[in-house]
């Protein structure tokens, strides 16, 4: 319980009630839709990619704390990056929320969500949005939904 | 027998278990329910004691093994008062059953301008098979709504039951919000206008005396391991006359009568419906399990249950935050609701360290959710093992993760 309390309250007070860069982006030339059925977690992501760079990248839509917090965090984390170290970070990710195995210079921030692997079924609302940003980072096309059923 | 709850709790050996430290208390019964130590021991002893292969070898045990299976026939045409063994086909769950259905009836006799016609409130098993009958007949579905209050909307009547409906499936009892819907008159609408009828009864047969004859539906459907049965057995009731005109489901051995390289021809009722080695040991556990609610008696378990539903809805609902899904009248004891501000699964996660078992999701309904408006919802659903002491914790977790997730 502890244990689940702490990850929650993480997360919660920082950013699933307070969600950062949670808004429409006008200027976004990649938008991805996230949807995980079974939670009914549903994400919309902007992103403004110019030169390989993530200028600027937003979010909106509904799931649980663990989604939400995942996305907010990930915006903050991505905002400036290129596209190559986007995909960097997100393998490393997802190696720490499957093993809760991570660096912590690395992970930074994204750090809170380690505890996450404990709760299996879970797993798959953290990593949502990483999912929703490199399927979009994949294709030119502008409009992508990526699902994780 | 008189209802005692602490012998019957006694009976669940998995109602003894921890989790996370904590006693735990199931809630999630609409999904599956535990089995008594009956059960648990059929299933023992004829795996240990005469485990065989059933209906053709002439050995002590195979005789024994097809006895004991055939019994159980009986003893489901008795619960459901089918009056014809016959009419009685063990299939692997309630999907099954209503597959069987789609394709080895729907996909016969229905075409172009025919309809099919289902509720706002079935549950995806019957639902998408009556889609994808709809896809290959090039029949149309039709959908009788829900009102706010979980009820079938059955006030315009004429414009659904017509007469180009050739199918009614229906939920007896709703797995989202307990709603039990007027079978009968529904049946009798349908039959009205020449449709033939399936009811979908995986939540009503565990919690309610049901009667087909009474009902006179054609087809019935239901699941062995939510009536504290095995997982993996499920029957499917069907009029004699029906059965006998439709072409088998699967082929294979058991449900033919003599076969040549070329043709086969087919067993009788209700064999030429059970293809390949049956679910020998699942069906004698719910022979057992159909035992045990028999000798608690529906009677006794209708009154149990409906004074822990309306309990459990009394509690909840003073719950700050608490929005409850439907309001029917006639319900059984599942009971679906959000909490302002707080998802379903974290709510879930946050029961589950609490070792309390609730369901969050949209339970296989998503049209519901869409209805309602919510990506999920939580469910409470409470069976005959269940008690008020067991509420009041699922009541305190649910404040106390209330209060955590939204510091007030």
């Amino acid at each position: 319980m502890d244990e689940l309390r702490e990850l929650y309250q993480a997360l919660i007070l920082d950013h699933s009630q307070h969600p950062h860069n949670f808004k429409v982006l006008d200027s976004a030339n990649r938008t991805a839709d996230g949807h995980n059925p079974l939670c009914g977690d549903q994400i919309t992501l902007y992103m403004t990619v110019e030169n390989e760079i993530i200028k600027d990248i937003s979010f909106q839509g509904q799931g649980c704390a663990i989604s939400k917090a995942s996305t907010s965090i990930m915006t903050t984390i991505l905002k400036g990056k290129t596209v190559a170290e986007a995909r960097a970070i997100f393998d490393k990710f997802q190696h720490m929320i499957k093993t809760g195995e991570y660096d912590s210079n690395e992970m930074g921030k994204l750090a809170v969500l380690a505890g996450v692997h404990k709760y299996p079924a879970r797993v798959k609302c953290a990593i949502l949005p990483w999912h929703t940003v490199v399927k979009s980072l994949q294709t030119d096309d502008n409009s992508e939904i990526f699902s994780t059923e | 027998m008189s209802f005692d709850i602490n012998q019957i709790r006694a009976d669940f050996p998995n109602l003894r278990q921890e989790v996370h430290g904590k006693p735990l208390v199931y809630l999630d019964n609409a999904a599956t329910t535990h089995k008594p130590q009956a059960v648990i021991d059929a299933v023992s002893r004829f795996y240990g004691e005469y485990n065989a292969n059933v209906h053709r070898a002439l050995y002590q045990h195979a005789a024994e093994a097809t006895e004991a299976y055939e019994a159980v026939r009986d003893k489901v045409a008795n619960l459901i008062n089918a009056g014809d063994r016959r009419s009685i086909v063990f299939t692997g769950g309630t999907t099954e059953s209503i597959n069987l259905v789609a394709y080895a009836w729907a996909r016969k006799n229905l075409g172009p301008g025919d309809e099919i016609l289902v509720t706002e409130m079935e549950h995806h098993s019957n639902l998408v098979p009556w889609q994808l009958v709809a896809r290959d007949t090039g029949a149309t579905l039709r959908c009788i709504p829900i009102k706010t209050d979980g009820t079938l909307d059955l006030d315009d009547s004429d414009k659904y039951f017509t007469s180009r409906t050739k199918l009614v499936a229906f939920t007896h009892q709703s797995n989202v919000f307990g709603t039990i819907n007027p079978a009968k008159e529904i049946i009798e609408l349908a039959h009205a206008v020449g449709a033939v009828t399936v009811v979908d009864a995986a939540q009503s047969v565990p919690h309610l005396p049901v009667d087909v004859t009474d009902l006179d539906c054609d087809f019935l459907a239901f699941s062995g391991h939510k009536m504290l049965g095995p997982t993996g057995v499920g029957v499917l009731y069907g009029k004699p006359e029906l059965l006998e005109s439709m072409s088998p489901f699967f082929g294979g051995g058991e449900m033919i009568q003599t076969v040549t390289m070329e043709k086969s021809t087919w067993n009788e009722l209700p064999w030429k419906f059970e293809a390949g080695t049956p679910k020998i040991a699942q069906v004698i556990g719910l022979g057992a399990a159909i035992d045990y609610l028999n000798e608690i008696g529906y009677e006794a378990i209708g009154e149990y249950e409906k004074k822990l539903t309306d309990y459990t809805l009394e509690r909840l609902a003073a719950v700050e935050g608490m929005s409850i899904h439907g309001q029917a009248a006639k319900r059984g004891p599942v009971i679906s609701f959000n909490l302002a501000d707080v998802h379903p699964h974290d709510l879930a996660q946050f029961l589950d360290m609490e070792g309390v078992a609730i369901r969050a999701g949209h339970h296989c309904a998503q049209p519901i959710m869409q209805r309602l408006g919510v990506p999920a919802t939580s469910r409470a659903s409470m069976y005959i093992y269940n008690t008020s002491e067991e509420i009041d914790r699922l009541v305190q977790s649910i404040e106390n993760t209330r209060r955590f997730m939204t510091g007030n």
